[in-house]
């Protein structure tokens, strides 16, 4: 092989692969050979599945070798966040609780994914239990930066995100719960995209906060997060918060533009982030509306509220969802006295301190003389911030806001203050709140030159629109100037 | 220090959570969410008595399917994965005391 895909689109390698200028052979070859010289640095991964990859892509070869259509991502490297579950294959939610477990199915994504042709490289670090914003919640120690290595990479899914940034994999799947693939995709300069709520299912994710996770794409670009996007969405019967509804066509309109598109800046969302981080919006903005796009800002007032909204709805949903790891079906056991003895132990040996913490506070979020107090507080603040963005929605087809109040910061500053590293996710939680996508996109260079995202925003099932707005503006997006760690 | 939560309340939690905490545990862990509970202090304050709760993003009703015979997960594949397994069940230790 004379070419080189290492940092090539998705659709460009599925394009040679398809056209049999490249083997899905090679492709994954160099590509693995590639993560073995560079993920030592970055940790991106948990674990590298090389023999189940080559034999993966030698399926794809064998399909087109047989006149068969391969799939629209036919050889095109994957990397899955380690939350997703693939049978036989080690999926650990980067805790000890799960260490070795190998499951006995495959999330549906996996399996279009693999349908679609694509070639999954192995499983992507994150938070455990995707509980996080800085990827150093992982038992298995932190992913580091692309672009810094004394930098966090976001999280949770932070490995994710940093493979794609580095160029170890074209393509990555995560998943969101309150901003873990749009902060990690802004602070890591790439996208990021957090479809509709039930739009792809979460059959096979390990579950954090069933009411608020959603499976979503990371791409180099805005096109090839559509592409993959495509291919997960859908309706499943195995999901039963799966919408009905077909997907809509995400690559269609990609490109028409954003004349006559009304578009508002969320103004809750642009105080009090950094200087350079509201410049890079307002000038997103503002080339937005050189293309034609009608431009206003636009007041969301209970945004605001998201995120002590968020931090008692999630630890609520999740300290039920992980009342599951009990040491008797899977996973860790420590053996005690007695059935209550052996909870304890394995539960207290197998979690982390930020899980431990959000299970408490979830526990005490529901317990009784509590429950009103909080989460029924919380569940109607939640209301609010729906009937809040449907007003907004009423006036505008969609949403801007920064992604993030800051860009990467350094390996360890947040994490002895849980309150600060939350705060971290203030402009992507309301989203998850309502349901709605969004998803971020490189947008110019803050503090040290690391990369700034912007987010932009939609009402359910709004994507094809968050589409076209997130094209236009990686049209007029500054190129990141700011060298790989690898360069 | 917060009054949102005491040191007792996060004992009382970690027992219903079935987590056991050292002492040192038990006092970070008051402080810390002692400080996410006093942010949420600003819902506190808000006037709700008139919205309704949202309990998921989706008016969600039951999911029903044909009663078909299909292909479950495979018994051995699932108790291979088990911390301790035997004729084909999971083995757990003792769950009823001694006559009292």
């Amino acid at each position: 092989m004379t070419l080189s895909t290492i940092g090539m689109a998705a659709s460009e390698i599925a394009g040679l692969v398809r056209s049999k200028q490249v083997s899905a052979v090679e492709v994954v070859q160099e590509h693995l050979a590639f993560a073995a010289s560079h993920d030592s640095e970055l940790h991106s991964f948990i674990d590298i599945t090389d023999e189940a990859a080559l034999s993966a892509a030698r399926v794809v070869d064998e399909k087109i070798a047989r006149g068969e259509d391969p799939g629209s991502l036919a050889g095109v490297p994957i990397a899955l966040k380690d939350n997703l579950v693939t049978r036989g294959q080690a999926t650990t939610c980067a805790s000890q609780i799960l260490k070795g477990w190998k499951p006995p199915y495959d999330a549906t994504v996996v399996e279009k994914v693999r349908e679609a042709g694509a070639v999954a490289l192995g499983k992507t670090n994150l938070d455990e239990f995707a509980m996080g914003s800085s990827t150093e919640n992982s038992s298995f120690g932190p992913t580091r930066n692309p672009y810094d290595l004394q930098r966090v990479p976001g999280g949770s899914s932070g490995g994710s995100a940093a493979a794609v940034a580095a160029k170890l994999s074209p393509l990555a799947l995560g998943s969101d719960t309150g901003g873990s693939i749009r902060q990690p995709a802004a602070l890591c300069g790439i996208v990021g995209v957090k479809p509709t709520y039930g739009l792809v299912s979460r059959y096979g994710l390990i579950a954090f906060a069933s009411s608020l996770d959603q499976i979503g794409p990371f791409a180099r670009s805005v096109k090839d997060s559509a592409l993959l996007l495509q291919v997960i969405a859908g309706h499943d019967p195995k999901d039963s918060t799966s919408l009905e509804s077909p997907a809509p066509d995400l690559l269609a309109g990609i490109e028409r533009g954003v004349e006559g598109l009304r578009i508002g800046v969320i103004e809750e969302l642009i105080d009090g982030v950094a200087p350079k981080v509201g410049e890079a919006l307002l000038e997103a903005a503002n080339s937005l509306g050189a293309q034609g796009a009608k431009i206003e800002h636009v007041s969301v007032p209970a945004v605001k509220y998201g995120l002590s909204a968020y931090y008692l709805i999630a630890p609520a949903e999740a300290s039920s969802n992980l009342a599951r790891y009990d040491g008797v079906r899977y996973g860790l056991r420590v053996e005690g006295q007695d059935m209550n003895e052996t909870y304890v132990k394995s539960r207290t040996k197998g979690f982390g301190a930020e899980v431990k913490r959000r299970i408490m506070l979830g526990t005490f979020a529901l317990s009784s003389g509590y429950y009103d107090a909080y989460y029924g507080k919380a569940q109607r603040v939640r209301t609010m911030i729906i009937n809040s963005f449907q007003s907004a929605y009423n006036h505008f087809d969609v949403l801007l806001s920064p992604t993030t109040p800051t860009t990467a910061f350094e390996l360890g500053a947040k994490v002895s203050d849980p309150l600060s590293m939350y705060l971290s996710d203030i402009c992507t939680i309301p989203t998850n709140l309502a349901g709605h996508p969004a998803m971020s996109l490189p947008y110019g260079q803050g503090e040290n030159d690391m990369p700034i995202g912007v987010q932009v925003l939609a009402p359910a099932l709004g994507e094809v629109n968050m589409f076209r707005v997130a094209r236009a503006l990686e049209l007029g997006a500054p190129v990141i100037s700011r060298k790989l760690f690898w360069e | 220090m917060s009054d949102s939560i005491s040191r007792e309340e996060v004992i009382h939690v970690a027992n219903l959570a079935k987590l056991a905490l050292s002492e040192e545990e038990e006092q970070m862990y008051t402080s810390q969410l002692g400080a996410i509970l006093d942010h949420a202090r600003d819902i506190m304050a808000l006037d709700t008595a008139d919205v309704a709760p949202t309990a998921h993003p989706l008016e969600l009703k039951n999911v029903f399917r044909p009663d078909l015979e299909k292909e479950s997960l495979d018994r051995d594949e699932v108790l291979s994965q088990a911390p301790v397994a035997e004729e084909g069940r999971f083995m757990v230790p003792r769950i009823i005391g001694d006559a009292p």
